[in-house]
């Protein structure tokens, strides 16, 4: 009993890193007013440039940061089409989504080639601050980008909550053209939150092909990047609540990942698509309580 | 001399039905840079990606095949759109029309074709309905956001499926995760002989057909119209909004569901989980290309469909990985989405 829950603990913080990423990405775009779904894309794009530059580099940190810029610049993109241009925010997600899959794709087969072995790089290596310590080594051991991604936690509510820079945000999220009226640059602040966003959602793609299966996949993302739309509404839109969001779905993904092991049968698909269900149920409850920002899909257009 | 200056204004009605011709030279312009990283000359590229398909009747047919689907996704979401719906759940509503094909297909085992197929056309599109049912009484009782919901339900009905044919509907003969093969008076049949070209095809048209009528010629699609420019205003007028957008919701999740129990009835003859494959995000694809009016719809489904066909011929022969069909339709999405900003602007003499 007690291996099973060290080892569920364990398996829970890995499964949760990459949708916290994800998810504090979309926060940073969602609170500046602007629903970014192209996040599935970008966390696809991130895991592909990662892996690649990685792979033809030797170097897992110049993959992993090629891969937060990669992120960057399609926050660039998705802020020209929706903030400069006005554009229609879920379709152009959509679109960005559907972009970076196929150019993802079209560069890995360019790249790789389609060898019958798929290649893999030697994924970052666990963490153990504690060594073989009973119950604490297991759960301590982990990679590096998972301590970044818990460390990220309080530092984005510091960010959104204490700093200028954070309240800039807000307030472009809540109330355009008041913040345009005190003199901030709309333009420039959503573009930015854009690009932290993108920057985060990558770094999450990026940890799944580096840390966690070093290769990249055609079904690497798995609608991880839906799953932090999800967290988004159940976090509230606020940095405390993605990480029980993101520790609650790891933690029954991973639940139920060791019961079918066990032998235990169960439509396993009920419990992958629990996290879906329960944020619409949430959605159902809290109906118009639900305090998203105001601006949230609208565009600011500056007369 | 001449002086002209932008103003913000509409722009002449001829100028915007011209935006998607102007996209399509863009977005080609900007996938050349793909072609020369994967080391073929554009020109031949083009040739075999736009024109080879249309040359040989074989693979015309295999474009009208392909856009099939296309059409219905495209005029689902193109009908939720015009009443300022925001259905990105065509995805999943095709899911369901699937699975209602399937299951229609096992249930009615030696039934004619004159009972089986209309049952069939009406049990995809039901499915349909039932699946966009949710977050369309969620919209108008408790106004949740439609875009979550519907694109939350599309993942759901995925592992519905996944979870069908790993489970009670796996196929007894060959074990593998596919339904049952449906019964012979439940598929459609071949529109032209030794062809993949079925039913569907018609379907699809008559679909068009359909809403363009609603749309254009009905009260009821001039309500919806009137609600999707605006639905203060529309309220203002009198229209009861959440019914107009109630009928929106549903008809659209019902024309998602007729793709796909076209793709089961007409092509694949049982439920596989790789079926739709973004058939339906394709068709928010369609419907923006598409100016949301239904012949726009079908003109662009039709291209959409010869992009997947040309994707796979210039493929085969230059050896250019398959995925710049993908890369295309994305682009082209957001050159045009960017270029509708045009239609904001009028050029006038200063």
């Amino acid at each position: 009993m007690e291996t099973f829950l060290i080892g569920l603990i364990a398996a829970t913080l890995r499964v949760a890193t990459p949708l916290i990423f994800g998810t504090l990405g979309e926060l940073f775009s969602e609170r500046a007013g602007v629903l970014n779904l192209g996040i599935e894309g970008t966390m696809f794009l991130g895991a592909f440039v990662g892996f690649s530059v990685a792979s033809l580099s030797g170097s897992l940190w110049l993959g992993f940061f090629a891969a937060v810029l990669a992120g960057m610049l399609s926050g660039v993109l998705m802020s020209l089409l929706t903030v400069r241009l006005g554009v229609n925010q879920h379709v152009s997600g959509l679109g960005i989504t559907l972009l970076w899959t196929g150019i993802s794709l079209f560069g890995f087969r360019l790249i790789f080639g389609e060898p019958s072995i798929p290649p893999s790089i030697d994924p970052f290596k666990a963490l153990t601050p504690f060594g073989q310590t009973p119950v604490l080594g297991p759960i301590f051991e982990q990679h590096i980008l998972t301590y970044v991604s818990l460390l990220l936690i309080p530092l984005v509510w510091w960010v959104i909550r204490r700093t200028r820079f954070g309240l800039d945000i807000r307030a472009v999220g809540e109330n355009p053209e008041a913040a345009d009226a005190a003199g901030l640059d709309v333009y420039r602040i959503r573009t930015l939150a854009l690009m932290i966003g993108g920057g985060l959602m990558a770094a999450g793609g990026a940890f799944l092909s580096l840390a966690q299966l070093g290769a990249f996949t055609y079904g690497i993302i798995a609608g991880r990047g839906w799953v932090c739309i999800a967290l988004i509404i159940f976090a509230n839109w606020e940095a405390a609540g993605v990480l029980w969001g993101a520790l609650i779905f790891g933690g029954v993904a991973s639940l139920q990942l060791r019961l079918q092991t066990m032998g235990f049968k169960l439509p396993y698909e009920l419990f992958l698509a629990l996290p879906y269900l329960v944020t619409i149920l949430a959605l159902m409850i809290a109906g118009r309580n639900v305090s998203a920002p105001a601006s949230l899909l609208k565009a600011y257009r500056r007369e | 001399m001449l002086r002209l200056r932008l103003e913000r204004a509409p722009a002449p009605l001829w100028f915007r039905s011209l935006i998607p011709v102007i996209a399509v030279p863009v977005t080609f312009l900007l996938t050349t840079i793909l072609i020369l990283w994967a080391g073929a000359d554009p020109l031949r590229a083009y040739y075999e990606f736009l024109i080879k398909p249309l040359a040989s009747r074989v693979s015309l047919i295999e474009v009208l095949v392909k856009s099939t689907p296309l059409l219905l996704t495209g005029a689902s979401v193109a009908f939720a759109f015009s009443a300022g719906y925001w259905n990105i759940g065509a995805e999943g509503q095709l899911y369901a029309g699937a699975i209602a094909g399937a299951w229609l297909g096992m249930v009615l085992k030696d039934v004619s074709p004159v009972i089986g197929i209309p049952l069939m056309i009406a049990g995809g599109f039901l499915a349909g309905v039932l699946w966009a049912l949710g977050p369309a009484l969620l919209k108008v009782r408790l106004n949740v956001d439609e875009v979550v919901t519907t694109l939350l339900l599309n993942s759901v009905i995925v592992f519905l499926v996944s979870y069908l044919l790993n489970g009670p509907w796996r196929d007894p003969v060959s074990m593998w995760p596919q339904s049952a093969t449906i019964a012979d008076g439940t598929v459609f049949f071949k529109l032209i002989p030794r062809s993949r070209l079925h039913l569907g095809f018609l379907v699809a048209l008559v679909a068009i057909g359909v809403e363009w009528y609603v749309l254009k010629r009905t009260a009821l699609g001039l309500r919806m119209r009137a609600v999707g420019l605006g639905k203060d205003a529309a309220r203002f007028a009198g229209i009861n909004v959440n019914r107009t957008m109630l009928t929106a919701a549903l008809v659209s999740g019902g024309i998602a569901g007729l793709a796909g129990v076209g793709e089961v009835a007409g092509i694949h003859f049982h439920l596989i989980e790789s079926i739709s494959d973004g058939l339906g995000y394709s068709g928010i694809i369609i419907a923006t290309l598409g100016g949301l009016h239904p012949f726009g719809v079908g003109l662009a489904a039709l291209f959409i469909g010869l992009i997947d066909t040309g994707a796979q011929t210039v493929s085969q022969a230059l050896n250019v990985p398959v995925y710049l069909g993908t890369v295309v339709q994305a682009a082209l999405l957001l050159v045009t989405l960017s270029l509708f900003v045009l239609q904001n602007y009028r050029i006038r003499r200063a």
